[in-house]
């Protein structure tokens, strides 16, 4: 149990994906303009890891090795499918909003990594506890930077004011102002590791 | 003094140039337009160009301290950039304004790079194409020129702006835009005084006359052909007198860092910017393209480098 | 054939909508592989290649396979899977045909797979070329045009960042920020800058 529990965070802190590995980056920074789209996009793209880490763990011995890649693919594509569906069905308004961004979770380097790197090699529960740690990870880094830049861009965090007369800085609502903070909060994360300036 | 008085081995030749000797000449080159401006648009100039001013000093001065490396603050160049970024604003801005952009423009433009010497784009552009971004509102709304004259000169729009708008240009002459009798930034309006300091430049041979000469050639020239609906019928004078085009093409395309070292690297520079500039004034969203020109330039001026450096003598 | 369409998607894909700077696709690609010129601009032709004749491919899987039978949401699934299949394919093909040509780039061919920017030009073609599961008339030339286009897009992006952080090299960058922090500001000015471009009108 406690191995599970070590899997779990470790994709919230030590190994997260987005400021740790680097992976998934451009969906990160295209829907990280309000809180409310990195929920939504932190929660599919946590569905569909937890999905086919699922799938991939339990049919792992019958994959060749060969073949393994377009195996995954088409087990994540699947999910993306069944979320892309869902979205719309359910939430049209955030679909619009994420755009492309939905279909481009099959490419997001961070579920077909967590399915090559770890589900293909664990049991069924690990690789759910993995998955999930990833997720949450993933989630919580888009929430920091959608909050700072829904903030700074807009003055509001999930459409509540919260300091009067802030005149919002545009430029954090567009991309140059997301690239902006991801390489600031990549920067602020080497000096807190202890990197000598 | 002493150490200047080591030599070794004839002939030589002296010459007094040092990098703030460089920096507080371009200062002093920049202080007719600044008049200029002030007499334009009144007191308000003043105040926002020494708020930029201090703003840049006190930035670069603290991240020198933060750094630990020598403090530059007193060779100028942080003067310039702050000299320059309130030059590209309307002078009616509220006075955090400048204090951002200065501050954006020496940490963002200049210190990640590693300071003096190392930044890769025009330090006060960043600010600029920055505020512009940020808080286009108080970017866009200028001041009507010599109010207390009673002036009868547009208010609160440039002759660009209104170009933009598709009207008629017919109350404007080109003595008015020479002389800076219209809406616009604090130090881009007067020609007159920026001519001089920029004579100043060359003359001292600061800055060498490649860059300057071939952008607004380009603008005059591309103006001219694509600037009407009829073809060669464009307004090519109008576009130079008007807008940023003087103050960037002689103050902030000629920046020692981030522009091409060869003359003919320069060439391909000034070429670009020109084409670039009549491209987004002609065609763009923005009635003004100097500043995007000149950082897109700015970006390329690495690989325009690469292939205009002097080959080394005797290698391929 | 209008001339004025093809100059708006030239503009928009290029500069405007760049693929990194503003639709932040195949960024990976982008901080990982822009350190030094060589490499950047084999990278870009190979993503140039790709996402022309991937645009292409999924146009006719789109209006040939999918719409007849009334398979729209099978899009994603179909569209990855011959995206990764043309790959595999070309990247035999060079293999064999030419092992020069496979040093130079094709090293760089099966990470293009998983390059978010082929999938996404070609999600993108059938959301702005297909209007209520018709076909616009003309589209399949402007969704390759719209592929050359964002190659081209790619291209400059890459180029620039290369050659800037080439010449970063030699420069005293404040620690924490070397490599990666100090890649994304700069394209955040890259980008700052790009926006010159937008509203354009001909």
């Amino acid at each position: 149990m406690k191995n599970l529990i070590k899997e779990f965070t470790k994709g919230i802190i030590k190994e997260n994906p987005t400021f740790v590995l680097a992976l998934g980056l451009c969906p990160t920074l295209a829907v990280s303009v309000s809180v409310a789209n990195a929920i939504g996009m932190g929660i599919a793209a946590t569905f569909v890891l937890l999905g086919s880490s699922l799938i991939i763990s339990l049919v792992r011995d019958f994959i060749p090795d060969k073949i393994r890649i377009p195996c995954y693919i088409v087990i994540i594509a699947t999910f993306v499918t069944i979320t892309e569906l869902c979205m719309k069905a359910y939430s049209p308004a955030l679909d619009r909003s994420l755009g492309i961004y939905v279909p481009l979770i099959v490419v997001n380097c961070i579920v077909l990594g967590r399915a090559e790197a770890f589900a293909c090699k664990n049991n069924l529960a690990r690789s759910f506890f993995d998955g999930l740690g990833m997720g949450v990870g993933f989630t919580l880094a888009l929430i920091l930077i959608s909050a700072i830049r829904e903030f700074l861009g807009s003055g509001q965090i999930l459409g509540h004011t919260l300091v009067k007369g802030f005149e919002p800085i545009f430029v954090f609502g567009m991309p140059s102002g997301a690239l902006l903070v991801i390489g600031l909060l990549l920067g602020l994360f080497n000096v807190l590791k202890g990197k000598k300036i | 003094m002493t150490n200047n008085l080591i030599v070794s081995g004839s002939p030589h030749i002296h010459k007094p140039a040092s990098i703030s000797r460089i920096m507080w000449t371009v200062v002093i080159s920049l202080i007719p337009a600044g008049i200029a401006g002030v007499i334009i648009f009144g007191l308000d100039a003043l105040w926002v160009t020494l708020v930029a001013v201090v703003a840049a000093v006190l930035t670069e001065l603290i991240f020198g301290i933060w750094t630990k490396k020598k403090i530059t603050v007193l060779d100028g160049s942080a003067v310039i950039t702050g000299i320059l970024l309130a030059f590209n604003l309307p002078s009616g801005v509220p006075l955090w304004l400048p204090i951002v952009g200065a501050v954006f423009s020496i940490a963002i433009g200049k210190q990640v790079f590693g300071g003096l010497g190392q930044n890769i784009f025009n330090p006060a552009l960043v600010g600029r194409v920055f505020l512009m971004a940020s808080w286009p509102k108080y970017m866009t709304t200028f001041t009507q020129p010599l109010r207390a004259a009673g002036y009868d000169a547009i208010t609160s729009a440039t002759p660009l702006d209104i170009l933009k708008e598709g009207k008629v240009l017919e109350h404007i002459s080109y003595l008015n835009l020479f002389l800076g009798k219209h809406g616009g930034c604090i130090g881009e309006v007067c020609i007159l005084a920026l001519l001089i300091g920029a004579a100043l430049l060359l003359i001292k041979g600061y800055i060498s006359w490649h860059i300057p000469v071939t952008y607004i050639f380009t603008t005059a020239v591309f103006t001219y052909i694509f600037g009407a609906a009829q073809i060669f019928h464009g307004d090519w004078l109008f576009h130079i007198l008007s807008g940023g085009l003087i103050l960037g093409a002689f103050f902030m395309a000629t920046d020692y860092v981030a522009t091409p070292l060869t003359a003919k690297g320069q060439l391909i520079f000034g070429l670009g910017c020109g084409l670039l500039t009549a491209v987004i004034r002609i065609w763009g969203g923005y009635p003004e393209g100097v500043s995007y020109a000149i950082l897109m330039m700015n970006a390329a001026t690495p690989f325009i480098d690469r292939y205009t450096k002097c080959r080394i003598y005797g290698s391929k | 054939m209008n001339l004025q369409e093809y100059l708006t998607i030239f503009i928009s894909a290029v500069f405007v909508y760049n693929v990194i700077l503003s639709r932040f696709l195949g960024l990976c690609s982008f901080i990982a592989i822009s350190k030094e010129t060589k490499p950047a601009l084999a990278m870009s032709s190979a993503v140039m290649f790709v996402i022309v004749m991937s645009s292409a491919i999924t146009w006719f899987v789109y209006r040939f396979l999918l719409l007849p039978f009334n398979l729209g949401y099978l899009r994603t699934i179909s569209f990855i899977l011959v995206i990764a299949t043309f790959v595999q394919l070309v990247e035999m093909i060079i293999r064999k045909l030419s092992p020069q040509l496979y040093r130079a780039f094709g090293i760089y061919l099966p990470l293009i797979t998983v390059n978010c920017a082929v999938l996404g030009v070609a999600v993108l073609n059938i959301d702005m070329f297909f209007v209520n599961g018709k076909a616009v008339a003309g589209s399949f030339y402007y969704s390759v045009f719209q592929g050359v286009c964002v190659g081209l897009g790619y291209t400059l992006a890459m180029l620039l960042m290369s050659g800037i952080r080439e010449r970063l090299e030699l420069c005293n960058v404040p620690k924490p920020l070397k490599d990666f922090p100090l890649a994304f500001i700069i394209a955040s000015i890259l980008s700052l800058s790009f926006m010159g471009f937008s509203g354009f009108k001909f």
